[in-house]
């Protein structure tokens, strides 16, 4: 037999999915035990270039309240035309169109191969895409240019058929009429004034005009749909038209006083924006992108006053509980998610602003809808471009890397419950027998909303063992999960992907070193740091820090503990909402790089070699490539740096140090070119000062502290008072062993 | 104004009081003027079936429906009044021989009747209703002498005529020129076309006063009743050959100004000390001459600087003001014209969306500015609405204009800064573009509902955001019952008509339109409103801002491009280009003694002295009352001095200071020697018209009746040579006061026919409230021309001839003005050369009635009648559309409405009558 890890690979491959164990323990007595729940990550839309999507309705369970998907662990009577469902055991016999099958015929989805398969099912006629530009103008200038830009070489990307739109917002928001000729419109609202749906619909002339007696009702959808098309239209239609408004797009006209920040009515856009697709294009796939270039300063949802002197809410201030706006902000944001969620729309947030712009109180907005978010410094680097022409990237079949409106359902088998699941969704709320009461994560239910998937989009499943000490699972039993995925893919297409996995029981009492060797370090670090995060964001910091180090001595816990996912010191309260929102979704090689970065060496000794994330590791004649997924950092040292100072690389004589130079560059270069969102791009020297991103990533074993104690020449002192690793293991090893923990 | 669409056909009754008259008429001697000897009754030709008569039949036509009085019963009537045998030859200038003492005695016998004959029918059909408690017209107890036989009546001829006053006054006042340096001088009237010098005094123009000759004491003023007031026009336009007020400039410090009442410098200051000092003519308050006003005296006391010093010789002229005359003490910006346009369906259907639109690509280069070479500072702006408004960006720097729609009308705002307002030149591309899109972008709008308040308040939130003061012009055309402030219901009742909660209906069925006024005040935000109303729109509420911000509304009611056009862009293109003043406060200072006390206009007041006029401009015209509050003294009379503080449309801040001093008299003869009938009709308009929003329409009628009587009473009994009581007796200056009097009692608003509209009479209301003396003149008594003997080689207009249908000859073709309509009456017998002359068909049948323009013929007499009804429109502030009035046809009774001699279809009296009970009134009081 493979080895576990063989086993892992091969399922992740096939499934795109990740246990935390892969033997489980058949009582719940037992898994409470082993710290580390049965969970998993799973990536819905993992690319699987060899899975083709069938052209048919998937075969379910006839059971009410089971409903489960035809799948390979099914056993099978060819010969009655009757399978028995692995879930509830419901016999069910095949449709009339599987009269034909027999051992030698068997449809695809009985097929091991096929435990994870993809259907493609006529669901209605199929809708458009939606884009809906909402662009903060404002910006300085040249930012602004570079966005209009940006939007305008977006247009071309975007499919023809797909409708657009462009809500623009400063002081008042200005939702832009496409469909005329000559004179440009634009519906104005002040930036002041909420709104309900309602009234925002009845200003956009979505209702039905009052008839009399009566007060105007919304429209049918399709009729609506037929009103809204002066907001929104087909790309073909309004490209030019489009890309004429957008150059035209002027800074926001009203007068910015000495001492104040812009009038940013970013609130009521969003509602603006959220208001006209609910009105008009309810569950069908539409992003809202908003483009922003500072906080929301005015009206509901504002984040912070329009005067300088008084500063945008830090982290010291909310623990102070000196946020006047958070809360209401939050919420505020918070509603809107939700609205938004229900109608299967998602929200991308771009935002680049050398100070916060108020992610903290808006991320809601895409961590409930699968939307993006991107943060950079301006809309004219390199960073932002990319990352945005990246959310349009295509994959091997020249379709959009992106689905929406996706719902996924979790079944499993009776010995197993699901208690919830982190990650870019809201719960649908749907009771069901394998819903367990015991929540983790976003729980209560069995199925959830996914407004926005791409194939990286990942998800952390946890499971609860029911099954109770005194009933054992009989020898060989198999513990199963169906996730059940249904989705709009980029082409309009609704699909369904199923996967079905199934991993052994096993006793721990008997089987402990089994399920010891089946323990997957790497998935279970992710799954653990996203429930600490999923906790961080809800509940005070070294609460969460103190869960944690109760529930986990393991090694990686130290970069756990110090990334900026659970550690708020010297990040903004933007940045960490932005870290966690990209931590709760990417895939597990990823997450684990944003857990512990991982440090690459090149020197002249050999070739480039992994190397300890320790500040022993930074040496005078190598060149350090540091990834911690949001940043690169390319460090060179100081002799290396003084060559390159001096210009060997030009002398032919030194070509090698050329090549040594180039090599770092190239690797960043292929990172760079698949990641998303895009990771800032350093490129710095010994005692460089952006050096500081290497040095506060590594463990601290020198320090100014203990620099002359260690008594070695190698390495670079780290200026921190944090713990070394070495300290922290020796802490823990006393902890471990005494009983007071 | 009354036009031909709203009133449709008259009522039944019209008819037959018609048809009465003319029997009573032919019975009663000979016709005056060479009219044909008898009239046909014309009532056959409105058969009842033809009248259009939507509502109810109006009540009195029930009563008046029973068969025609019997000729009898008429010739008792009329002869119930015969006209003594000392009354003058009927061939008008007659009682000029009572010239000597400034009064004319008219001497009316009044016979008792038969008591059943009074009781049951009045002289007057419809007078029992005005004066419902006395329908026994004749006064028995009085009755002096026994009847002689009841064969005369009082000749029309016999009673004072409003032309033969207006044509004395031509020959005597017309010919020189008319200096003001004389105090208590009575002007010549305002039929009078003269020049005016000005000496000291301001000119008419710009003052006209009810008394020239003030009683000293409030005592003296109860007693004679005459109303002390001026009608101050502080914009007025001056003839070619008059110079403009000049422009003084007082330098850093300011105007100077009397220490204690404020008064600034004029000729009433005295200068003593040697000129160190001055002592203000108003309050007596002696103030420092400062260093740089400093000047020596003559041997009479005089500056010897007087005469190069506009501020101490003329009764007009400007000050330039300082900072500290501007609002927030900032120079003001030059001002904004806002051009807000309604698009909902009925505005575009009836063409007024199209005409605007193409109409002000041109007239955006007529706005208003103070020297013709430069370029007008004021900018402008655009927005359209139905619903919802729709703002234009028309920077310069755009291809295309951009449209912003805001369609929270519940919370208004102004979507754009910049770009809003353009100044024409930079804009001019854009702006055309605009122009010629518009009608386009709208022509399919199904949308009927529209918005009002959050018009104004459009306008008003974009001048305050420009930081500017500016005018409106909103162009709308229905009730605005869209859900948004100031949403209005329709609430036409022509049930309350007549009762005590009419005057419900001149109110503000809102207050939210008072409110939004006292904001565009502040602002200096002046609203001008073109109605396009096909039913009732609310006028008075809409009214509200217009008339509270010196706006003016304009009213095109069935508004059709084809007839109501050329109306309408001539008002238009009038409106914009008057020369105005905006954010104005109006002060009127006075000497010690009296104090103005009320005022009438457009205007808003927050306190009891300052008149705030948003914007002020050269048709606006504020009448002030003024009232005793100590002795006068005959030595030094009554000064008046009206002071304008405005910005001019370049954005200058300026005052506008207009002098006047009058006499005052311990006698009361000397103050009805030197009245002003017509400004007294004025301000009795103005005071009734207003009363009628707070008291039953009624006691308005019946106090302005009594006032008059009283007036009339009190000469007769304190300056009049003893008489018989049966006499009545008139002072010269006032002898038309009863005629006048009749034509307001029975104008539209106070005596409303069942054929004219709430919306209408409230139109009326408010435009009464402005005018001049010259158009309250012609308004209440119309002008009627007699064309058919028309010197074609004279520049003069011909002598015109009585409100009567009397005086008008079958054959003859008449031109009949009031300022707001020109009506050319053609007689069933008007000569077939005349005919040909004037229409280019000699048929009188082939008349078109539905013309609105006269064809331009190449004959001598098309020629100069064209020309005559040019310059009579050249004369007025609006441009009057002319309609064509065939006798006999239906539209002859619009026609007779403003006939004002004659008695009124819907009750009005005739003159004669009127003067009759005029007579009895007085004749109450003196016994």
């Amino acid at each position: 037999m493979a080895t576990y890890q063989e086993f892992i690979q091969q399922n992740e491959d096939r499934d795109g999915v990740r246990c935390s164990w892969n033997l489980w323990p058949s009582s719940r007595l037992e898994a409470t035990r082993l710290v580390v729940p049965v969970s998993c990550l799973y990536t819905p839309l993992k690319e699987r270039p060899d899975l083709p999507p069938v052209q048919y309705e998937p075969v379910l369970c006839s059971r009410a309240n089971c409903k489960a998907v035809l799948n390979p662990l099914c056993q099978v009577d060819f010969r009655a035309k009757i399978w028995a469902c692995n879930f509830c055991f419901q016999r069910n016999s095949f449709p009339p169109s599987y009269a034909g099958i027999s051992e030698v015929n068997q449809p695809a989805e009985l097929m091991p191969q096929f435990s994870t398969i993809e259907y493609i099912v006529q669901r209605g006629p199929p809708t458009p895409l939606i884009f809906l530009y909402v662009v903060d103008t404002c910006l300085e200038e040249e930012d602004l240019q570079a966005l209009k830009e940006s939007l305008q070489m977006s247009l071309s990307l975007l499919p023809p058929n797909a409708l657009v739109g462009l809500i623009t917002f400063g002081r008042m928001i200005q939702i832009h009429e496409l469909s005329c000729e000559g004179i440009a419109k634009s519906y104005v609202f002040r930036g002041t004034k909420e709104l309900t749906p309602k009234q925002i619909q009845e200003m956009l002339g979505l209702m039905k005009p009052a008839t009399s007696g009566q007060q105007g009702k919304p429209l049918a959808p399709h009729d609506a749909a037929a009103a809204s098309c002066i907001f929104l239209q087909p790309v073909q239609a309004v490209d030019m038209n489009l890309t004429d408004l957008l150059g035209e797009l002027q800074r926001d006209p009203w007068p910015v006083p000495q001492g104040k920040r812009p009038l940013r009515s970013t609130g009521i856009a969003l509602s603006i924006a959220i208001g006209l697709l609910e009105g008009t294009f309810p569950n069908t796939g539409a992003r809202v992108m908003l483009f922003t270039g500072g906080p929301p300063t005015q009206g509901p949802g504002m984040v912070v006053g329009d005067e300088l002197k008084t500063p945008i809410r830090s982290w010291h201030d909310i623990q102070k509980d000196n946020a006047r706006h958070l809360k209401k902000a939050t919420k505020y944001y918070e509603a809107l998610a939700n609205r938004a969620a229900v109608n299967g729309h998602s929200v991308d947030i771009y935002a680049c602003a050398l100070d916060q712009t108020g992610l903290l109180e808006m991320k809601c907005l895409s961590n409930l809808t699968g939307g993006h978010i991107v943060m950079g410094d301006s809309f004219n680097t390199s960073l932002f471009k990319q990352t945005f022409q990246r959310v349009f990237s295509k994959d091997y079949n020249g379709e959009f890397r992106m689905a929406f409106g996706g719902t996924l359902e979790v079944k499993t088998s009776r010995e197993l419950k699901i208690s919830g699941v982190i990650g870019p969704c809201v719960s649908l709320n749907t009771k069901g027998p394998c819903v367990s009461d015991n929540e983790m994560g976003v729980g209560g239910t069995c199925q959830w909303k996914i407004c926005s998937l791409t194939p990286a989009t990942t998800l952390a499943m946890y499971f609860e063992v029911v099954n109770q000490h005194n009933a054992p699972v009989p020898q060989g039993g198999r513990g199963a999960v169906q996730f059940v995925t249904q989705y709009q893919h980029s082409n309009t297409q609704r699909r369904i992907r199923v996967t079905t996995i199934a991993r052994n029981w096993a006793d721990a009492q008997s089987q402990i070193q089994h399920i010891e060797s089946s323990f997957d370090q790497e998935a279970s670090a992710v799954l653990m740091a996203r429930l600490g995060v999923f906790r961080a964001e809800s509940e005070e910091g070294p609460d969460v820090l103190r869960w944690l180090d109760r529930q986990l001595i393991r090694l990686f816990m130290f970069h756990l503990r110090r990334s900026p996912f659970l550690q708020v010191f010297n990040n903004s309260p933007d940045e960490s909402s932005y870290y966690r929102h990209h931590f709760v979704r990417q895939d597990l090689t990823q997450s684990l790089i944003m857990i512990q970065p991982i440090l690459y060496s090149y020197s002249f000794y050999g070739p480039p070699e992994p190397v300890l994330l320790d500040s022993s590791s930074i040496l005078p004649d190598r060149i350090l490539l540091m990834d911690t997924f949001f940043q690169l950092v390319i460090y060179h040292g100081e002799t290396i740096a003084q060559w390159r100072k001096a210009g060997y690389q030009e002398m032919a004589e030194y070509e090698n140090f050329k090549q040594l130079l180039q090599a770092p560059l190239d690797d960043a270069q292929e990172i760079l070119q698949t990641r998303f969102p895009m990771p800032r791009y350093i490129d710095t020297e010994h005692g460089g000062s952006q050096a500081r991103f290497l040095l506060s990533k590594v463990n601290p074993s020198q320090t100014h502290n203990n620099l002359y104690a260690w008594g070695q020449e190698s390495g670079a002192p780290i200026l921190t008072d944090d713990v070394s690793l070495q300290v922290f293991m020796d802490h823990l090893k006393k902890l471990a062993v005494s009983s007071a923990a | 104004m009354r036009g031909p669409p709203t009133s449709g056909a008259p009522p039944v009754s019209g008819a037959q009081s018609y048809s009465q008259f003319g029997q009573g008429e032919t019975q009663n001697g000979p016709p005056p003027m060479g009219a044909p000897p008898q009239r046909p009754p014309v009532s056959q030709t409105y058969t009842p079936g033809a009248v259009n008569l939507s509502g109810p039949q109006p009540p009195f036509s029930q009563q008046f429906g029973a068969p025609p009085v019997s000729m009898q019963q008429m010739t008792n009537q009329m002869a119930s009044m015969q006209v003594g045998s000392t009354a003058p030859s009927p061939a008008g200038p007659g009682y000029g021989k009572y010239l000597c003492f400034c009064e004319l005695i008219c001497l009316l016998y009044i016979f008792s009747l038969p008591g059943a004959f009074g009781q049951v029918r009045g002289p007057q059909p419809g007078y029992t209703g005005p004066y419902p408690g006395q329908p026994n017209y004749g006064a028995p107890p009085a009755a002096p002498a026994p009847a002689p036989p009841a064969t005369k009546r009082l000749d029309p001829d016999s009673v004072p005529s409003p032309i033969q006053v207006i044509e004395d006054d031509k020959a005597n006042k017309g010919s020189e020129p008319f200096t003001t340096g004389v105090r208590g001088q009575a002007p010549p009237l305002v039929t009078t076309k003269f020049q005016v010098k000005d000496q000291g005094n301001a000119s008419p123009r710009y003052i006209r006063c009810t008394a020239y000759n003030m009683p000293c004491n409030s005592d003296m003023a109860k007693q004679s009743q005459v109303p002390l007031a001026a009608v101050i026009k502080p914009l007025a336009p001056l003839p070619p050959d008059e110079t403009p007020p000049y422009l003084v400039d007082h330098g850093e410090s300011g105007p100077i100004r009397c220490n204690r009442c404020k008064a600034y410098m004029c000729p009433y200051m005295q200068f003593i000390e040697g000129g160190r000092r001055f002592q203000c003519g108003f309050c007596s308050c002696v103030t420092e001459v400062p260093p740089h006003y400093f000047q020596h005296l003559d041997h009479t006391g005089k500056r010897v600087d007087c005469y190069d010093r506009p501020e101490l010789s003329m009764g007009s002229y400007e000050f330039m003001a300082t900072v500290d005359y501007c609002k927030n003490n900032k120079i003001p910006q030059p001002p904004a014209f806002i051009f807000l346009i309604d698009v909902s369906y009925n505005a575009v259907k009836n063409g007024m969306v199209g005409i605007v639109c193409q109409e002000l690509k041109t007239l955006l280069d007529y706005l208003p500015r103070e020297n013709p070479d430069v370029e007008s500072n004021i900018r402008v702006g655009f927005v359209t609405y139905n619903k919802v408004l729709h703002f234009y960006n028309v920077k310069a720097s755009l291809a295309q204009p951009q449209m912003m729609v805001v369609s929270d009308v519940a919370d208004m705002f102004v979507p754009l800064l910049d770009g809003f307002l353009v100044n024409v030149s930079e804009s001019r591309v854009v702006i055309e573009s605009l122009l010629d899109q518009i009608p386009e972008m709208f022509a399919d709008t199904r949308e009927t509902e529209t918005v009002f308040g959050p018009v104004i308040q459009a306008g008003l939130e974009a001048l305050k955001a420009a930081d500017c003061a500016g005018k409106l012009f909103v162009f709308h055309s229905s009730l605005p019952i869209a859900e948004a402030p100031g949403k209005l219901k329709n609430r036409e009742d022509k049930k309350l008509v007549g009762t005590d909660k009419e005057k419900s209906l001149f109110q503000p069925q809102v207050s939210f339109y008072n409110t939004l006024a006292k904001e565009c005040v502040v602002q200096g935000c002046c609203v001008d409103l073109f109605l396009f109303p096909n039913q009732y729109v609310d006028v008075a509420t809409l009214g509200v801002v217009p008339t509270s911000t010196g706006g003016s509304i304009y009213k095109y009611t069935y508004f059709q491009a084809s007839s109501d056009q050329e109306r309408f862009l001539n008002d238009l293109r009038r409106d914009v280009q008057k020369p105005m003043g905006f954010d104005a406060v109006m002060r009127v200072r006075t000497s010690t003694g009296i104090r103005a006390t009320d005022f009438f206009g457009s205007f808003y007041m927050s306190n009891t002295t300052d008149v705030e006029l948003a914007g002020l401009d050269c048709d606006k015209t504020v009448t002030v009352e003024f009232r005793h509050d100590d002795k006068l003294s005959e030595e030094t009379g009554a000064l008046m001095q009206c002071a304008v503080l405005y910005t001019s449309c370049s954005g200058q801040r300026r005052l506008r200071i207009h002098n006047m001093a009058v006499n005052c008299c311990s006698q009361l003869a000397d103050l009805y020697r030197n009245c002003e009938t017509d400004t007294v009709i004025n301000f009795f308009a103005k005071y009734a018209y207003r009363s009628v929003l707070s008291s039953p329409i009624k006691n308005v009628r019946d106090s302005l009746v009594n006032q008059c009587a009283q007036i009339l009473a009190c000469y007769r009994k304190n300056c009049a040579s003893p008489s018989s009581a049966g006499q009545l007796i008139l002072p010269e200056c006032m002898k038309l006061l009863p005629v006048y009097l009749n034509c307001v009692l029975k104008s539209d608003v106070l005596q409303p026919g069942a054929d004219i509209s709430l919306d209408d009479r409230a139109y009326l209301r408010q435009l009464v409230s402005t005018m001049d003396v010259s158009e309250s003149h012609v308004f209440f008594y119309p002008r009627l021309l007699p064309l058919q003997k028309l010197d074609v080689e004279s520049i003069s207009v011909p002598v015109a001839v009585r409100d009567s249908e009397e005086r008008l000859s079958r054959g003859g073709v008449y031109l009949l003005e009031n300022g707001l309509n020109i009506f050319l009456w053609v007689g069933v017998n008007a000569q077939q050369e005349l005919l040909q002359n004037i229409f280019g068909t000699p048929a009188f049948g082939q008349i078109d009635p539905n013309m609105t323009s006269l064809p331009a013929l190449d004959n001598p007499f098309s020629k100069r009648l064209r020309e005559i009804i040019e310059s009579v429109r050249a004369q007025r502030s609006r441009y009057m559309k002319l309609m064509v009035v065939k006798q006999e046809d239906k539209l002859e009774l619009i026609f007779k409405h403003f006939l004002v001699e004659d008695k009124s279809n819907n009750g009005g009296a005739s003159y004669v009558d009127f003067l009759c009970h005029m007579h009895k009134e007085i004749r109450q009081l003196l016994s």
